[in-house]
C-alpha cells in the first residue's frame, strides 16, 4: 500500500486549509523557479522518464506528448489547455484536486506551460462545476496576487497568465479537439486528426490538451525526481492514482493509491468492502463508463492498471471504479449507459448519431426481455459498425460497455428473452 | 444527442444590467484580439442567470451582437449545451443524476421524490413556482451518489426521505448545508479517512 508520504495529493478530502500559505506549507510552491530553471526540454525530459500516462482516459505518455510542441516559437502563441471538463460517468478526481488543492494545480500549470514554452494557458471546467469554479478562481487570483503567476512568474523570469474558462453541460467537451471547437465559441464537435492539437489547435496555433490530475502531479515529480515516481507502480504503468469507487461497495470515495494496486485490495482497503461481501460481487466497471465491464472471476486477481486492465479486454481509463453486485441489473445499468451516450452524441459522425440511439433502443427491450435471441448477435455486429468509425472515441465509448455486457454475461439477456413468452407475428 | 427548441413565448426586449455587463466585459477580455466568440458560452451563462434562469430568445441576440457574431451560430450553441434552460423554470432548479453510477445507488427513489413534491412531470414548473426538476446526465460526484444539483450547488449521499426533506427545508425558504446529506465530510470513506493519516505531512502546517 502507497505510504502517506508518497502521496501528491495531501488535501485530496479538503479536510486541511486549501488556500495559499497552507498548500505552501504542505509542499506546493517550493522552490518553483529552480525547477524552472532546469529549462524546457529537460523538465519535458524528467517527465518521460517518470512513466506519467495520461490520467484522462486515454493513459498517452505525457512526457511525449510535450515533445511534439515545436522547440521554437514562431509567429504563432503556444498554448496549454488543461481539461477538466470531467464528465465520465463514475469519475469524480479532478473536481476533488480542484476545490481541495487547486495550488497543486497551478503550479502545474505553470511548470508544464514552461516546459512548451506557453505564456498562456486554459483551465476548461465542466460548466456544472460552478463551486469549484469559484474555488479555482480564488486560488488563481491568490497565486496572481502572490507573484506566482503573471509577470516574471514565480520569480522565474517567464511570464505566464492562466485563464479559467468554462463549459455548459457537454460530455464531448472532454473529447479534446472538441474542448478546443468549445473554447473558440463553437458547439463542440471533435475535429478531424490530423493536423493535431500540437501543430493546430487552439486558435490555429500549437496546443497540447492535459488532464487535470496529469498536469497537478508533474511538480511533485520534477521536485522528488523522476525515479521516485517511476519506482511506484510497474513498468510501463508507474505512479500514483486517484481513484474513484462507487457503486456497490459499502464506503465509497476517492483515493490516491499506487498504479497497478489488485482490485480486491483496492476496494476491500478503502472503499470498505463490496456490499453483502466480495462473493456477493457480480461485475465491475473499471475505469469509467467507457471500458467494458469485468466479471468477478477477472475481478479476484485483476491489477489497476493500463496494461492489466487491457490484457483482460477492458481500460483503466480514469480509474472509476463502478461496483456492481449481485442484485443488480446488468441490462439495465448497461441500457442507462447506453442512453447516456446517446444522449451526449454530439451528432457530427452518422455511425455515432443513428447507432447510439439505435443501439439504446435494443437494450431497453432486452431490459424488458421483448427481443429475440438473434438480436443479441445483430446488437454486437452493430457496436462493432460504430466502434472505430467515428472521428472521436464517443463510439467506441458508446461500444465497449455493450460488448463487455454482451462477451460476460449473454446469458443474462438469453434467460431474460426465454421468460418473456414470444410474441405471436402481427 | 438532445432535440432542443426555443420557447414559442418569448420576451420582447433583453439588455445585461450594469453590473453583468462589466462581468461579461472581464470574460471578453480572457480572450486574444479577434477571439471574443471564445466567450459565447459565459456571456450565455450570465445571461440565463439575469434571465431567472432561463435563454430567451432577445438575450441570445445580445450576446451575438456583443461578440460580433451571426444569429444562427448563438442558437446552436444555445441549442447544444444541454445547461441552457430554453424555458422558464422554477425558483430552484432541480437537476437529478441518474446515471448508472448514481442509479445504482437509489436515484430512482431521489426522482420519485421530485415526482411528489414538486411535480409528477420534470421540466413542469411546480404550482409554487418554487420549482421545477429534470434527468441530468452524470454530474461527476459519483463516490457521493445519488446527488442531485439546486442551482449552484451539489447535494450528495441522499435517499429518498433524505431529498424529501432538502425539498421541504427549501420551499420553507431555509438554506440547506450543501455537500454530502450524511456525516462526510467530502469524498473520503464513510467512518473517516483510511488514508492522509501520517501527521508528520502535515508537521509545517501548524494551525491549518
Amino acid at each position: 500500500m502507497l505510504q502517506d508520504k508518497d502521496r501528491i495529493f495531501t488535501n485530496l478530502y479538503g479536510l486541511h486549509d486549501w488556500r495559499l500559505p497552507a498548500a505552501r506549507s504542505r509542499g506546493a510552491w517550493d522552490g518553483t523557479a529552480k525547477l524552472l530553471e532546469r529549462g524546457h526540454d529537460e523538465i519535458a525530459e524528467v517527465i518521460k522518464e517518470s512513466g506519467l500516462r495520461g490520467r484522462g482516459g486515454a493513459g498517452f505518455p505525457t512526457g511525449l506528448k510535450w515533445t511534439f510542441m515545436p522547440k521554437e516559437v514562431g509567429e504563432r502563441p503556444h498554448y496549454l489547455v488543461v481539461n477538466a471538463d470531467e464528465s465520465e460517468p463514475g469519475t469524480c478526481k479532478d473536481r476533488d484536486i480542484m476545490r481541495h488543492d487547486p495550488h497543486i494545480l497551478i503550479e502545474g500549470c505553470l511548470v508544464a506551460s514552461f516546459a512548451m514554452r506557453a505564456h498562456t494557458c486554459y483551465i476548461y471546467l465542466r460548466g456544472e462545476f460552478i463551486r469549484e469554479r469559484e474555488r479555482l478562481q480564488a486560488a488563481v487570483d491568490e497565486a496572481y496576487e502572490a507573484g506566482l503567476i503573471g509577470k516574471n512568474a514565480a520569480g522565474s523570469g517567464w511570464d505566464f497568465d492562466l485563464y479559467l474558462h468554462h463549459g455548459a453541460g457537454a460530455y464531448i467537451c472532454g473529447e479534446e479537439t472538441a474542448l478546443l471547437e468549445s473554447l473558440e465559441g463553437k458547439k463542440g464537435q471533435p475535429r478531424l486528426k490530423p493536423p493535431f492539437p500540437a501543430n493546430v489547435g487552439l486558435y490555429g496555433c500549437p496546443t497540447t490538451v492535459n488532464n487535470v490530475e496529469s498536469i497537478a502531479v508533474t511538480p511533485t515529480i520534477l521536485r522528488r525526481g523522476a525515479d521516485w515516481f517511476a519506482g511506484l507502480g510497474r513498468p510501463n504503468n508507474t505512479g500514483t492514482k486517484v481513484f474513484c469507487i462507487s457503486g456497490h461497495v459499502n464506503n465509497p470515495c476517492n483515493v490516491e493509491e499506487e498504479m497497478g494496486i489488485p482490485l480486491k485490495e483496492l476496494i476491500e482497503k478503502h472503499a470498505g468492502g463490496v456490499r453483502g461481501g466480495w462473493d456477493n460481487l457480480k461485475a465491475v466497471i473499471p475505469g469509467g463508463s467507457s471500458v467494458p465491464m469485468i466479471p468477478k472471476e477477472i475481478c479476484d486477481t485483476v491489477l489497476m492498471d493500463f496494461d492489466s486492465l487491457r490484457d483482460v479486454q477492458s481500460g483503466l481509463g480514469t480509474a472509476a471504479v463502478i461496483v456492481m453486485d449481485k442484485s443488480t441489473d446488468l441490462i439495465k445499468a448497461i441500457a442507462r449507459l447506453a442512453y447516456f451516450y446517446k444522449h451526449e452524441s454530439c451528432g457530427q459522425c452518422t455511425p455515432c448519431r443513428e447507432g447510439t440511439g439505435w443501439m439504446w433502443r435494443v437494450l431497453e427491450r432486452m431490459v424488458r426481455g421483448e427481443a429475440q435471441v438473434e438480436e443479441i448477435d445483430m446488437l454486437y455486429e452493430v457496436t462493432k459498425q460504430v466502434e472505430g468509425h467515428t472521428i472521436c472515441a464517443l463510439g467506441d465509448a458508446a461500444a465497449w460497455p455493450i460488448q463487455g455486457l454482451i462477451r460476460h454475461f449473454r446469458h443474462e439477456i438469453e434467460e431474460r428473452i426465454g421468460a418473456v413468452p414470444a410474441v405471436a407475428a402481427e | 444527442m438532445s432535440a432542443r427548441r426555443l420557447a414559442k413565448e418569448q420576451p420582447t426586449e433583453f439588455s445585461f444590467s450594469a453590473e453583468n455587463l462589466e462581468i461579461a466585459k472581464q470574460q471578453i477580455a480572457k480572450y486574444p484580439e479577434g477571439r471574443q466568440a471564445s466567450a459565447v458560452i459565459p456571456l450565455l451563462w450570465i445571461a440565463q442567470r439575469q434571465g431567472d434562469g432561463w435563454l430567451s430568445e432577445p438575450a441570445m441576440r445580445c450576446v451575438a451582437d456583443m461578440l460580433g457574431m451571426a444569429y444562427i451560430r448563438v442558437y446552436e450553441i444555445a441549442t447544444f449545451y444541454t445547461m441552457f434552460n430554453l424555458s422558464p423554470v422554477g425558483k430552484h432548479l432541480v437537476q437529478v443524476c441518474t446515471t448508472t453510477p448514481c442509479w445504482l445507488r437509489g436515484s430512482d427513489d431521489v426522482v420519485n421524490a421530485c415526482k411528489k413534491h414538486i411535480h409528477e412531470k420534470p421540466h413542469t414548473v411546480s404550482e409554487d413556482g418554487t420549482f421545477s426538476w429534470m434527468e441530468v446526465e452524470c454530474l461527476g460526484a459519483c463516490v457521493n451518489a445519488p446527488m442531485v444539483q439546486v442551482g449552484d450547488d451539489f447535494f450528495e449521499d441522499l435517499d429518498g426521505p433524505k431529498m424529501e426533506a432538502l425539498l421541504s427545508d427549501l420551499r420553507a425558504g431555509k438554506n440547506p448545508e450543501p455537500g454530502p446529506q450524511n456525516e462526510r465530510h467530502s469524498s473520503e470513506p464513510m467512518g473517516g479517512a483510511t488514508t492522509l493519516l501520517d501527521k508528520e505531512i502535515y508537521a509545517a502546517q501548524g494551525e491549518n
